[in-house]
């Protein structure tokens, strides 16, 4: 960090703990940013004349005769076009090593949008999976997360619907990934054709806990320049968002905050909140879509993550082994998108909604008739029937590695409705039993 | 502004997120509003606490770059909210600036509109004539303000016995046109216009009496209406996990309810689902009226991307909106969604505050806060004879889905009804989610409304309910042996017991908020599909096993919705009816 002659300097700290240093200073903003030899750091409490600052990379090592700088500005990042294809880390420094480049420096994690200036999300974005397109249609400018348990396949589903999905850029922040896992994502980027549009932001396990809180800033305030300025559909994908949870609570813990249910700070909701809502549908076009990652423990979703996570998403996919068939699928019971409504039937056919829903029942009630045989009891004719459809319509349709259309993944399950049931069993409007029961 | 507009000024010595303490060089007010220069702009904030000369400030927007020693202005004066002709159709921020005039895409920090239009033309009619004596609250004329009559009053903060001195003629008036003078016991001559304000934190008192609710609130959801039923000035709450449908049942309220104004606080929650009252409300017809919905609804909407402290607000704001029409004799419906995040920003709060904290880090006096907002709501007396009501449902957003933390427990306490919203059910796609046995309504207790239901309903309408009830929890007794001893292990009685449950399940409770005809339906339709429900529910079937059972209920079902999806009493409907008892026929013969 280069010194410039108006910057304040100070050396001696008076105070620190694991993640943040405490000094005597004067005219200090809030929020400001400052260097603690060298390491990033963040005003995070003012009381008269003693400063609190939050030390991303750590404080480890340092000494109370530190040099402090203050930069006199709140994060900011230098963003622009030439961003595209590259990979940074916490700080906005390139990864990749190809060298720094210049460009205009913007506020991060500025205000949020007019909620009277958002347009209703209404355009539908395609992943090939039938777990997501039939069951749970995903929006432009919608924020949802996958839900799973921490051997499960997340960051490959991940890359794999980027790569699917039609949009202009997508921008990777990535929380605690291990190194191999940021290079499984660069080099699918690399070999589809997602190079030319791909940005990341990444922290790694070898980084510091408390630098990834600045990893989504950096990506959202990123996405809001190509999405609000450039008018462009972008993708954001954040992981793991459990672990930038975990360093919220590392840091207000240090700051003495009072805990509120599972050691989590009592502002969570409001600080996931805010990095969520940046999900937007823009008027002129411009659009940004939040795919996250959830890590549970346990597959405990009352825990205060994925609990708040839920109550600001606009739904959540979970992701589950289905026994019967040793595959992943999207798991169709307590996966849900709350902005399916807007296209279903709408821009999708308009047997849309009434099959989904049908086939869902249906494999509800399978899984009544596997319990059934697990406890012993003898299996109904019905039962038998509705079992088979369960492994047909996992096997064929909702697998994750199945790339189907919206259409063909309706045909099939209508083909599989004819094959084991009946028209009262199934349950549908009778327009559509008129116009698609036939062939 | 200039700075004699301020009682005292301060300087700010510490800044904590959103908290901010003020040294002050003068006296300070509990609640008063102040502002901090910075940048130029005025950023306001509230007194929260009071320490000798220190102001303990919540910031209603992000305290980025605030610095010590910033200059900053007390007014005075507790947050307020201005009331006039014009409120609904608009959609506000938690400090009930008009987002509609706010400039440019993003919320600009310091950025401020009015409230109200001062330019539109009203039609007034005086309703007071000169000489009369009044009362803060009294009627002194009327506006029409799309198609409700708008009373403007004499100005709440009032005090004393009035006398009107003259009364504005009919004609077209802005809000700020004088449209009465009245003058006071001390013979001082006080100009009224068609604007009011009025500190949001204190209730609206200026009825005679609170009474008894007694009239049911229809809102054409029949798991409500017909089961556990609000009454008009009654109260309410919705807990329920995530995705269990909280908001699309706030929104089926706000879209059917029979209230002549809405008012919509979306309280920390997500900026779409505003964003979806906005886009829809203003093409949507108002059952009632075929006017558009959005001409009886205004929205207070602070989402949870919005500043913490004025979401805190957001709840006051729009309960003083609501207040303000009831006043005028209005049945008002006040929803809020969540009051979930309203306790939570009070607990960050309380938490900056180092204040003790009780339970789950919430306040320790947060029960006394949820009651005395609650208690707002009420069917009043007004002076001249009318009747106004004010009906709160609120959503609650227990954390872990666990109906014991304190949010919750605080809200069971003072709302009379209580819509459960179960897990199971919406994972089974049973919505609405409201669990049938779980839930209630403390007005089934009131006699009032027992005597009502009998004149305005049907005469047997509370022991037809009982029945249907009652087959709800046996079917679920039975559910849970058949769970336990097998199919086979069950007589076939149990199983048509069981069915008898499904069926109420499937065709009167379950209702589908998307579709146009089904999501809504009129008390003479429930009553006479309970009524059908209930003449199948006494009937006595013939079944040699318990498939034959599954079958033919499935069969039934089916018809039974098909006629929920038919306009009432159309040929479809007739149609669909004629088949039911065809196939009832059937099996009652054999
Ligand atoms: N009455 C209903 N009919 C059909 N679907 C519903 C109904 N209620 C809820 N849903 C479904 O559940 C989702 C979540 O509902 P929502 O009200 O947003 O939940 P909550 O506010 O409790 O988190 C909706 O997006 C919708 O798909
Ligand atoms: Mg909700």
């Amino acid at each position: 960090m280069e010194k410039k002659s108006f910057q304040k300097i100070y050396c001696k700290l008076s105070n620190i703990t694991k993640a943040t240093c405490t000094l005597k200073a004067g005219g200090v903003g809030y929020e400001e940013m400052a260097f603690i030899q060298g390491r990033a750091a963040q005003v995070v409490k003012i009381i008269g004349d003693e400063v609190t600052l939050q030390v991303f990379s750590g404080t480890e090592g340092l000494s109370t005769d530190s040099e402090v700088i203050f930069t006199g500005e709140s994060p900011s990042l230098a963003i622009g076009d030439h961003m595209t294809g590259r990979f940074f880390n916490s700080f906005g420094k390139p990864i990749d090593g190809y060298p720094i480049m210049e460009g205009t420096k913007r506020e991060v994690g500025g205000p949020s949008v007019n909620p009277v200036r958002r347009v209703q999300p209404n355009q539908l974005i395609t992943t090939g999976i039938a777990g997501i397109d039939l069951n749970n249609t995903l929006v432009s400018g919608q924020k949802i997360p996958f839900f799973a348990d921490p051997d499960q396949p997340y960051n490959q589903v991940l890359s794999m619907i980027a790569l699917r999905a039609k949009v202009d850029k997508i921008i990777l922040g990535g929380m605690g990934l291990t190194w191999d896992d940021y290079l499984f994502f660069k080099s699918s980027f690399d070999q589809g054709y997602g190079k030319s549009k791909i940005i990341g932001f990444i922290n790694t396990t070898e980084d510091s806990p408390v630098e990834r809180l600045l990893i989504p800033d950096m990506a959202l305030s990123t996405a809001e320049y190509f999405a609000y300025e450039k008018n462009e559909k972008v993708l954001v994908l954040l992981t793991d968002m459990t672990l930038y949870a975990d360093a919220l609570s590392i840091v207000s813990n240090r700051m003495d905050q009072i805990p509120s249910k599972d050691s989590m700070p009592g502002s969570l909701y409001s600080d996931l909140a805010r990095l969520y809502e940046k999900a937007v549908q823009f008027p002129d076009g411009g659009n940004i879509t939040i795919l996250a990652v959830t890590t549970l423990s346990g597959g405990d979703i009352t825990h205060a993550i994925p609990d708040n996570t839920g109550y600001i998403t606009e739904g959540q996919l979970f992701l589950r082994r289905a026994t019967e068939i040793s595959k992943v699928i999207i798991d169709p019971f307590r996966s849900l998108s709350r902005l399916k409504q807007l296209v279903i039937g709408k821009s999708t056919r308009s047997d849309h909604p009434q099959v989904m829903n049908a086939a869902i029942r249906l494999y509800a009630d399978a899984a009544n008739a596997r319990t059934k045989l697990e406890n012993g009891f003898e299996l109904s004719d019905y039962d038998k029937r509705v079992l088979k459809f369960a492994k047909d319509y996992s096997e064929r349709i909702l697998a994750i590695d199945v790339n189907l259309e919206i259409d063909q993944m309706l045909d099939q399950t209508w083909h599989l409705f004819k094959a084991y049931l009946s028209i009262d069993e199934v349950g549908i409007k009778q327009e559509f039993i008129d116009q698609y029961w036939k062939n | 502004m200039s700075n004699n507009l301020y009682t005292c000024t301060g300087e700010i010595t510490a800044i904590i997120a959103n908290m901010v303490v003020v040294k002050a060089n003068g006296p300070i007010r509990q609640n008063e509003i102040c502002y901090y220069l910075h940048n130029n702009k005025n950023i306001m904030g509230e007194v929260i606490r009071t320490d000798r000369n220190y102001a303990y400030t919540q910031v209603f927007e992000s305290t980025r770059g605030f610095k010590i020693g910033m200059t900053t202005n007390f007014t005075g004066n507790m947050l307020e909210a201005y009331l006039g002709p014009g409120l609904l159709t608009k959609n506000f921020d938690g400090l009930q600036n008009d987002l509609n005039k706010m400039e440019g895409v993003f919320l600009e920090r310091g950025a401020r509109t009015y409230p109200l239009d001062v330019e539109k033309r009203w039609t007034f009619k005086p309703i007071a004539q000169p000489g009369e004596q009044v009362l803060a609250g009294d009627w002194l004329g009327e506006v029409d303000e799309n198609g409700i009559p708008h009373k403007i009053m004499v100005p709440f903060k009032l005090e004393g016995t009035l006398k009107v001195v003259e009364v504005a003629q009919a004609n077209d008036y802005c809000i700020n046109d004088t449209i009465a003078t009245l003058s006071n016991e001390a013979g001082e001559i006080i100009k009224v216009t068609m604007v009011q304000t009025w500190p949001v934190r204190l209730p609206i008192k200026s009825y005679l009496e609170k009474l008894r609710p007694s009239k049911l609130f229809e809102t054409g959801i029949r798991v409500i209406d017909t089961l556990n039923p609000i009454l008009e000035g009654g109260t309410g709450f919705i807990p329920g996990p995530f995705g269990s449908g909280k908001t699309v049942l706030q929104h089926a309220l706000a879209k059917q309810a029979a209230a002549e104004v809405v008012i919509i606080v979306a309280c920390g929650e997500r900026a779409n689902e505003v964003v979806e009252i906005f886009t829809e409300f203003p093409k949507l017809d108002d059952p009632r009226t075929g006017k558009k919905l959005m001409e009886r609804t205004s929205i207070v909407a602070n989402t949870s991307n919005m500043p913490v402290a004025a979401r805190e607000a957001s709840v006051y704001t729009a309960m003083t909106i609501a207040e303000y029409y009831r006043a005028m004799g209005l049945r008002t419906l006040l929803l809020a969604d969540s009051t979930s995040r309203w306790a939570q920003a009070l607990r960050e709060m309380s938490n900056r505050l180092e204040e003790l904290p009780g339970p789950d880090a919430y306040p320790m006096d947060l029960s006394a806060i949820i009651s005395n907002y609650y208690s707002r709501a009420g069917q009043i007396l007004l002076r001249n004879g009318s009747k106004g009501s004010l009906t709160f449902i609120g959503t609650v957003s227990p954390a872990g889905g666990n109906l014991l933390e304190p949010v919750t427990a605080a809200t069971k306490k003072v709302a009379r009804c209580f819509f459960a919203l179960s897990q199971e059910r919406a994972d089974n796609k049973r919505y609405p989610a409201i669990d049938p046995i779980d839930s209630y309504s403390k007005y089934l207790e009131y006699q009032e409304y027992l005597e009502y239901s009998k004149i305005h309903i049907g005469e047997n309408w509370i022991e037809d309910v009982d029945f249907v009830r009652n087959t709800l929890i046996q079917g679920r007794e039975v559910y849970e042996q058949i769970n336990i001893l097998g199919d086979d292990g069950v007589t076939v009685d149990y199983h048509v017991m069981f069915w008898k449950s499904e069926l109420i399940d499937f065709v009167f409770l379950q209702q589908d908020a998307f579709d146009e005809i089904d999501a809504n339906t009129s008390i003479p339709r429930q009553k006479y599909m309970l009524e059908k429900i209930n003449v199948l529910l006494k009937t006595s079937f013939m079944f040699d096993n318990f498939d034959e059972v599954r079958n033919f209920f499935k069969r039934i079902i089916y018809i039974l919705k098909q006629m929920n999806y038919s306009e009432f009493q159309s040929d479809k409907f007739v149609g669909f009816e004629n088949e039911l008892q065809q196939v009832i026929n059937e099996k009652v013969k054999a």
